[in-house]
C-alpha cells in the first residue's frame, strides 16, 4: 500500500435534491502537483471545500499522512497545514503585502504592538526562497492579479501550509502570468509542498501535472497519470463523450472577404476608460457580414471600453459609426436603440452585466425583450409564454438542470453562459459582441457555444469577438485584429496566423 | 411531503418568523420581570385586550392601516434599491395637501372629492419624492440624505402655513375636510367595532397591496424594477433605462407614503394637524422589513405592530408604556436576523 499525503475516501456529500459529491475519491501524494478537473458543477470546488473544512462530508473518510481526521472548519484545516487560494482573492486592499501576509498571525513586540521591522523581515525570506517577487511594502491595490495571487500564496506559505488547493488559478491570468506562476508551481512541489489544482483547461494540466483525477456528476471517474495521457480521453471522461477540439467552419479567402460587403463600420473611435485614461485610441475597423472579427489582446488594452461603447453603454471622446449603412449617433446612443437596430450583447462579465442571479431561468432568458409584444403588453407579461420560451431554450442549449423556475444564482458558470448565449442568439440580430464567450466555462459546453457563434456567422452575421484566450480567437475569426494600448495595430487573416505571431504584437512589439 | 416547493418554503418562512416573534416576548419577559410585572399576566392582559375584544381588534387594524400604506412605500423602494427614508416627510406633505383639496373643494360631492383627495395625497408624497428623486438621478446624490433632509423642511414648512395661514383660530389644526370627503367608519358596518376610529382606509390599504403585488410581479415595469433592484448594471446592458426606473418608482413610493395620512386625514380626524403622523414613516421601515417587503407579508407585520401600538394602552397599568416599545425593538431584531437563516435554510432546500 503506497503512502499518500491526502486520502479522500467514500465522500458523499449532498445538498438538499442534489448530489454534489457521490462516494467521491481523491489520492495525493506528497511533494505532486495533483490537477483535479471535471465540468462545472461536477463536484470538484465541493470536494475541495470538504477538505478544507468548509463542508463537512454526509459520509465518508478523510486521512492526512496516514491519519484519520475530521475537519470542522477552516481552522482544523489550517492545523493540518491544508491551505487554499480562492478563485476571488481574500485581500484587505488598503494594507501592504506584509500586513495582509500575517493578518490574524501577527508578529508582536510584547503581544501588544505588530513588530513590523521582524515581520518585513520573515516576509522578505519567504518571497525570496520562493521566487515571488513581491515588495513587502507595496499596498495590495497597487497591486496587479497576477502578484495578488503570488501574495495568496505568500499567505499560506507563512501559515506553514504543507498542502496547496487552487481554484482555477490561471483563469485571470495572463499567457506570461501563467508561465511564471507554473515556475512557482513546479519550485513549491521541488520544495516538497503538495498542491492539488483545480482546473478545466486541459492544457495546462498536461504542461504541470504529475496525475489527474477525474469528476464527473460528483462521482470520480478516473486516475490517470499526466505522462500517459492526453487531452482527448481527459475531455472524454468529463464529458461522457467524445468531444471535439477543432471548431468545423468554412475558411474564407482573402478575396471573398474583400468582396462581401461591410455591415459595421469604426472610424477614428476615441474613449476614455472609467479612470479618465485614453483607454480607445483612433481605433478604426470594419466587420463584414458573415464575418467573426476577432480582437487579441492583452487585457486592459481598450477591449472593454471598445465594446461598452458599440453597446451604447459608454460615451466615446470621438469617432464614427456606421451599421448597415445608417450612421449612428455614437453620444446618443443606448442600449436599447443599439438592440433596436439589430445589435445582440453577450458582456465579458456574466455575474455583473450579463444576468440577473436572483431571478429565475425563465426571467433571465427575456432580460430586455421583456417589453416585446410577444412576451407583454404594457400591463402584463405573458408568464405562459415566457415558460414555454424559456423551455424551448433549455431544450436547445442543453441547460442544466433543466428546470426554468430555478434561481439563475444556482446553476454552474458553464450553464450560466448558456442562459446568456441563447437569450443573445434569440433575438435574431445582425450584429454580435461577443466577450469572453467560454471564460470559466467548461469544455463541453464551450464546443456547444462554439458552435452557436458559428451558426451564428454562418447564417450572415456580423460578429466582433474579444477573448483573452488566444486559440478560441485563432479558431473562430474569419479575421483577427491585434489590439495594443487602445490601436489596432494590425490586421491578419485566421488561418495565416499564429499564437507566436499575434503574441509579439500584443506586448508591443514591431509590426 | 410533496408539498409543491413554493409552498413548502411559505411554510417554512412563516414558521420561523412566528418562532422568532415568539423569542422576542420570551426575552421580553425578561424586561418585564424588570419592570416589576408579571410577565405571564402582562402577555395574558395583552392578547385579552387585542385579540379578544372587538374594540382591541378594530383598534390594531386603525393602527396597522397607515403602517401598511407606508410600508408597502419602503418595501417598493427596496425592490429597486432605493432606501426612501424620506416616508414621513412624504406623509406629512401628502396629508397636507389632502387636508388643503378636502377643505377647500367643499361644493363637491363624495363620488369626486374622495378620489381627488386620495389623489392629492398621492401627488403631495409624490412631489416630496420627486426631489431626491431628481437629485439622485441627475447627480447621483444619495436618497437616504436627501429624504431625510427633506423630512424636516416637510415638518417646518407645514408648521408655517398652519401657524400662520390655515390654522382654525385657538387651535394647531386646519379646518375640518367637507364631510363629501369623510371615509366612512367601519363601526357602520360592524357594529362590535363601535368606538373604534378605523375606517374604510383600510380597505383601500388592502387593495394597495394587491395592486403592489400585482404590479411587482406581473407588470413589464415590475419585471424592470426588480431587474434594477438586483443587478443595475445587467438592466442597464440589456437596455432598461434605469434612470427613469428609479424615478419612477421613487414617485410611486412617494405616493404611497403620501397615501398613509388619509386614515387620519380622510378617516378620523378630518384635517391636518401638526405631528399628526407620529413617526409612521420611520416605524413603515420596520414593517417593510419584517414583512420580507412582500405586500401580503406586509399587512401581516402592520397587523402586528399595530396590535403592540394598541396594546400600550391595554397594559398601561401593570407595566410603563416603553416595555412595550422594547417589545418591537425585539421583534425586529429577531424577525430580521432570522431572516438569514431562513436564507441559508431555504436555498439548501432549493437546490
Amino acid at each position: 500500500m503506497e503512502n499518500f499525503e491526502i486520502e479522500l475516501k467514500g465522500i458523499t456529500k449532498r445538498f438538499g435534491q442534489l448530489l454534489a459529491n457521490d462516494n467521491a475519491e481523491l489520492f495525493v501524494k506528497k511533494g505532486e502537483i495533483h490537477a483535479l478537473v471535471g465540468e462545472n458543477g461536477a463536484g470538484k470546488t465541493t470536494l475541495m471545500k470538504i477538505l478544507y473544512g468548509l463542508y463537512t462530508p454526509d459520509s465518508g473518510t478523510i486521512k492526512i499522512r496516514g491519519k484519520e481526521v475530521k475537519i470542522h472548519s477552516s481552522k482544523d484545516a489550517i492545523d493540518l497545514k491544508i491551505g487554499m487560494v480562492h478563485q476571488h482573492f481574500m485581500l484587505v486592499k488598503t494594507l501592504t503585502v506584509s500586513e495582509n501576509v500575517v493578518l490574524g498571525k501577527e508578529i508582536t513586540k510584547n503581544g501588544f504592538i505588530v513588530d513590523y521591522e521582524r515581520t518585513n523581515a520573515e516576509v522578505k525570506k519567504l518571497v525570496e526562497k520562493f521566487n515571488l517577487s513581491l515588495d513587502p511594502f507595496a499596498k495590495v491595490s497597487t497591486l496587479g492579479v497576477g502578484e495578488q495571487q503570488r501574495l495568496e500564496i505568500l499567505k499560506l506559505l507563512y501559515r506553514d501550509a504543507e498542502i496547496l488547493i487552487f481554484d482555477e488559478p490561471t483563469a485571470v491570468l495572463t499567457p506570461q502570468e501563467t508561465k511564471y506562476f507554473f515556475d512557482i508551481m513546479k519550485k513549491l512541489s521541488s520544495d516538497g509542498k503538495t498542491i492539488i489544482l483545480i482546473t478545466h483547461k486541459l492544457k495546462e494540466v498536461l504542461e504541470i501535472s504529475n496525475n489527474i483525477t477525474v469528476m464527473r456528476q460528483g462521482k470520480t471517474v478516473g486516475r490517470l497519470e499526466t505522462s500517459k495521457t492526453d487531452e482527448a480521453e481527459i475531455a472524454k471522461l468529463m464529458v461522457g463523450r467524445p468531444v471535439l477540439f477543432k471548431v468545423s467552419k468554412t475558411v474564407k479567402t482573402e478575396d471573398e472577404i474583400n468582396k462581401t460587403e461591410t455591415v459595421v463600420l469604426i472610424k477614428n473611435l476615441s474613449v476614455l476608460s472609467s479612470k479618465g485614461h485614453t483607454a480607445v485610441n483612433n481605433l478604426s475597423l470594419d466587420i463584414k457580414k458573415g464575418e467573426i472579427f476577432g480582437i487579441a489582446g492583452v487585457e486592459g488594452n481598450g477591449q472593454s471600453e471598445l465594446i461598452e461603447t458599440i453597446a451604447g453603454l459608454r460615451k466615446p471622446v470621438s469617432g464614427q459609426f456606421k451599421i448597415f449603412g445608417k450612421d449612428i449617433d455614437f453620444k446618443r446612443t443606448t442600449p436599447k436603440k443599439m438592440f433596436d437596430i439589430g445589435l445582440a450583447h453577450i458582456p465579458e462579465d456574466r455575474h455583473k452585466d450579463g444576468l440577473v442571479l436572483d431571478f429565475t431561468v425563465s426571467e433571465n432568458m427575456i432580460l430586455g425583450r421583456h417589453r416585446e409584444k410577444v412576451f407583454s403588453n404594457s400591463f402584463n407579461i405573458n408568464f405562459k409564454r415566457v415558460e414555454e420560451f424559456a423551455s424551448k431554450m433549455i431544450n436547445d442549449y442543453l441547460i442544466y438542470p433543466p428546470k426554468s423556475s430555478l434561481k439563475a444564482r444556482m446553476l454552474s458558470g458553464g450553464n450560466q453562459q448558456k442562459i446568456v448565449v441563447a437569450r443573445e442568439l434569440s433575438k435574431k440580430p445582425r450584429f454580435i459582441l461577443i466577450s469572453q464567450p467560454t471564460r470559466g466555462v467548461d469544455v463541453g459546453a464551450i464546443e456547444f457555444i462554439h458552435k452557436k457563434i458559428i451558426e451564428a456567422r454562418d447564417s450572415g452575421c456580423a460578429i466582433l469577438l474579444i477573448s483573452a484566450d488566444l486559440s478560441e480567437i485563432l479558431s473562430l475569426s474569419d479575421r483577427i485584429g491585434v489590439i495594443y494600448r487602445g490601436e489596432v495595430k494590425k490586421i491578419f487573416l485566421a488561418d495565416r496566423t499564429n499564437e507566436d505571431e499575434l503574441g509579439l504584437i500584443m506586448m508591443g512589439g514591431a509590426s | 411531503m410533496k408539498l409543491p416547493l413554493w409552498l413548502k418554503e411559505f411554510f417554512i418562512q412563516v414558521s420561523i418568523t412566528l418562532l422568532s416573534i415568539l423569542i422576542s416576548f420570551i426575552v421580553g419577559a425578561v424586561f418585564i420581570v424588570i419592570a416589576g410585572a408579571n410577565p405571564i399576566e402582562v402577555y395574558l392582559k395583552l392578547f385579552e385586550g387585542i385579540f379578544l375584544n372587538p374594540y382591541g381588534l378594530a383598534q390594531m387594524i386603525f393602527k396597522a392601516t397607515p403602517l401598511i400604506i407606508a410600508g408597502l412605500s419602503i418595501a417598493l423602494g427596496f425592490r429597486a434599491g432605493l432606501f426612501n427614508i424620506g416616508s414621513e416627510g412624504q406623509i406629512i406633505v401628502g396629508g397636507f395637501l389632502c387636508a388643503y383639496v378636502g377643505f377647500t373643494f367643499t361644493n363637491l360631492n363624495s363620488f369626486v372629492l374622495i378620489p381627488l383627495c386620495l389623489i392629492a395625497a398621492f401627488v403631495g408624497g409624490a412631489i416630496w419624492a420627486g426631489i431626491p428623486a431628481i437629485l439622485r438621478v441627475k447627480t447621483g446624490a444619495h436618497e437616504v440624505i436627501t429624504t431625510i433632509m427633506m423630512n424636516f423642511i416637510a415638518m417646518a414648512l407645514t408648521n408655517y402655513f398652519i401657524t400662520y395661514h390655515f390654522h382654525l383660530p385657538e387651535t394647531v389644526h386646519t379646518q375640518s375636510i367637507s364631510s363629501s370627503a369623510f371615509l366612512g367608519r367601519l363601526d357602520h358596518f360592524i357594529t362590535a367595532f363601535k368606538g373604534s376610529p378605523a375606517n374604510m382606509s383600510f380597505v383601500i390599504a388592502i387593495l394597495l397591496c394587491v395592486i403592489c403585488w400585482w404590479v411587482i410581479s406581473k407588470t413589464p415595469y415590475g419585471y424592470e424594477t426588480r431587474a434594477v433592484g438586483f443587478n443595475p448594471n445587467a438592466a442597464k446592458t440589456a437596455g432598461i433605462n434605469i434612470n427613469r426606473n428609479l424615478f419612477t418608482t421613487f414617485l410611486i413610493s412617494g405616493g404611497l407614503s403620501g397615501l398613509a395620512s388619509i386614515n387620519f386625514i380622510m378617516g378620523y380626524k378630518h384635517y391636518f394637524e401638526e405631528g399628526f403622523s407620529q413617526g409612521v414613516g420611520f416605524m413603515a421601515i420596520a414593517v417593510a422589513l419584517v414583512g420580507q417587503n412582500n405586500p401580503f407579508g406586509i399587512i401581516f407585520s402592520a397587523l402586528l405592530f399595530g396590535a403592540l401600538s394598541h396594546g400600550t394602552l391595554v397594559i398601561n397599568a401593570l407595566v410603563p408604556k416603553d416595555i412595550i416599545q422594547i417589545l418591537e425593538a425585539l421583534v425586529i431584531f429577531f424577525v430580521i436576523s432570522s431572516n438569514i437563516f431562513a436564507k441559508k435554510y431555504l436555498s439548501r432546500i432549493r437546490d
